[in-house]
């Protein structure tokens, strides 16, 4: 190895460590302080690993709140969120790419147009449109607006646009129905797309915040951000608890995120694009 | 089944949700805007253009505008500079390349409740890590989101650690997509690093840093969750920002014209900004090669 080459190799391991460190020592400070008891947190000078670990913020903070409940309600939201988001959007994709009828392309821009408006001016008006349906402080309430997704049809129209036609003619002259065409050829090949967009809308419904909290009012419906945003009004200054708290909402995230990072990583191209 | 019904079936889904979740809401919340509504004391009072004329005067309309750019100026730089610089850093095989790439990229897995949380305790001027730290190079640390001054660069900072993994693995596909053809040819050149750097990557990266820029400005224009559980728009107003005076207005203290207004008017911001970076791109952006 020329002398060059080995001082780049250094360069860049010395640097790609730096970020990592700047990256790692807040969870690693997470770590910490969740392992702490409550009269540690305001000791000095700062210990940097605790000097008497405790389990008493985990204990805690399930006895302080309907922790596990607020971990299945945020399961059961995001993974049927991501369900209803895939399945609507899908349907929709398939006929604005594939079947042709008079008025597609302007349905298509007005819900292109739609995707301008930021979410904070229709955020109002669908509150009191759940709170008209009687689905406040419901699961439902948070699912219901869901249905609708321009950013994913679009995403889905785009892709399912390449798919050549022939395939699709073929199958009509062998007297196929177009539910059967969408759910044999068109979804199998879509599959790596779709794999995507539900990887970033189970991540975005798992960390949404600001919907969830308007719609759940209730301690036993609420999602962990909720709950973590809650209890940091109760008992703001027991960091100890919070960080427990934090670290338990991050694990199922990043199960999934080992599983199947592969999707993640082209969700995030694509996910770009929502903002 | 007929082809118009097919038609109906597989829009229906969507075509209820557009109805009902984004133009009827986006027709009620121009209306809304136009009255004042507590909500419980009867319907809206129909009275023009009153909200939106009261909210350009305020003092609160410019405090909130002046927090956003505030943020917009500190965090923009930053986070397209580290982000390249990261990606520039990720655009290599060494060993171990995928260990650092989910590192940098755990932040973004995190929510931001959760990391706002942190961050509130990582910037606690005394027991905090982050003063802990400065203190180890002789530093005094600020009061951070104690202090009117600090507040929001201490948002600023949790936001680059928690965006910087996401926009640096964007810059790197567009490194990925630049032909090492060019590459060859300046070393053959003998152009060295910062030269390849400034000639080749910068403008072959233009439409990548192009469209980060624009997300990241309206992602600036709608900050909230760091904000709400971080400071909860304090000290003194010194962080409050659109969409958590939007929440508040609407859901606290239940003024639900007077945070319609408000909502289209950022609305305003956000298109005007996109519309000016749209135009502006022809003057610094390179399509094609």
């Amino acid at each position: 190895m020329t002398r060059k080459s080995l001082g780049k190799k250094v360069s860049f391991y010395f640097f790609a460590s730096l970020i990592g460190f700047f990256n790692l020592i807040p969870f690693f400070w997470m770590v910490s302080t969740s392992l702490k008891a409550r009269k540690a947190l305001a000791v000095l000078p700062v210990q940097w690993i605790p000097e008497e670990p405790s389990f008493e913020a985990y204990q805690r903070l399930f006895q302080l709140f309907p922790f596990a409940r607020a971990i299945w309600n945020s399961v059961f939201i995001s993974v049927t969120t991501t369900v209803v988001v895939v399945a609507s959007a899908s349907l929709a994709a398939y006929v604005f790419a594939k079947i042709p009828f008079r008025g597609r392309e302007a349905l298509f821009t007005l819900f292109l147009m739609t995707m301008m408006i930021p979410g904070q001016v229709t955020m109002i008006p669908n509150f009191l449109v759940l709170r008209y349906l009687g689905l406040l402080n419901t699961y439902l309430g948070v699912l219901v607006p869901t249905i609708y997704n321009a950013f994913a049809t679009f995403l889905l129209r785009q892709n399912m646009r390449v798919i050549p036609d022939a395939y699709l003619e073929a199958a009509i002259i062998d007297g196929a129905s177009h539910f059967t065409i969408f759910s044999r050829i068109v979804v199998p090949l879509s599959k790596p797309i779709l794999a995507a967009l539900a990887v970033i809308t189970f991540m975005g419904a798992w960390n949404d915040y600001l919907w969830p909290l308007i719609v759940l009012t209730d301690r036993a419906k609420m999602t962990l951000p909720v709950g973590l945003s809650l209890l940091n009004t109760q008992y703001g200054n027991q960091y100890n608890l919070l960080m427990a708290g934090g670290l338990i909402s991050m694990v199922p995230i990043l199960i999934l995120y080992f599983l199947a990072q592969k999707h993640f990583e082209q969700g995030l191209n694509i996910g770009g694009i929502k903002g | 089944m007929g082809k118009k019904l097919t038609i109906f079936l597989f829009l229906l889904p969507s075509l209820v949700g557009l109805v009902l979740f984004s133009i009827i809401p986006i027709g009620t919340s121009l209306y809304l805007s136009l009255t004042e509504w507590d909500v419980i004391g009867g319907p809206p009072k129909f009275h023009g253009l009153k909200n939106y004329l009261q909210i350009l005067k305020s003092e609160e309309m410019a405090r909130i505008l002046g927090n956003t750019l505030y943020f917009i100026v500190l965090y923009i730089p930053l986070i397209l500079i580290v982000s390249i610089l990261v990606a520039v850093l990720l655009n290599n095989s060494y060993k171990g390349i995928g260990i650092y790439r989910t590192i940098y990229y755990i932040p973004v897995l995190t929510s931001w409740v959760a990391a706002a949380l942190l961050w509130k305790w990582l910037l606690n001027p005394r027991y905090g890590a982050i003063n802990a730290i400065l203190g180890w190079f002789g530093i005094q640390g600020p009061s951070w989101l104690q202090d009117k001054t600090w507040a929001m660069p201490g948002v600023v900072l949790s936001s680059i650690w928690k965006d910087m993994g996401y926009f640096s693995l964007i810059f790197l596909a567009g490194l990925q997509g630049i032909d090492k053809s060019y590459y060859e040819a300046a070393e053959i050149d003998g152009a060295n690093a910062f030269a390849k750097f400034r000639y080749i990557t910068l403008p072959l990266v233009t439409p990548t840093l192009f469209f980060v820029m624009v997300i990241c400005i309206i992602n600036s224009f709608q900050l909230f969750p760091q904000v709400m559980v971080m400071t909860e728009g304090g000290p003194g107003g010194a962080t409050q920002v659109f969409v958590e005076r939007i929440y508040n207005y609407a859901f606290r203290y239940y003024k639900m014209g007077y945070a319609s207004s408000l909502s289209w008017i950022l609305f305003v911001f956000i298109f005007v900004a996109t519309i000016i970076q749209l135009r502006m791109q022809k003057r610094w952006v390179h399509y094609d090669s």
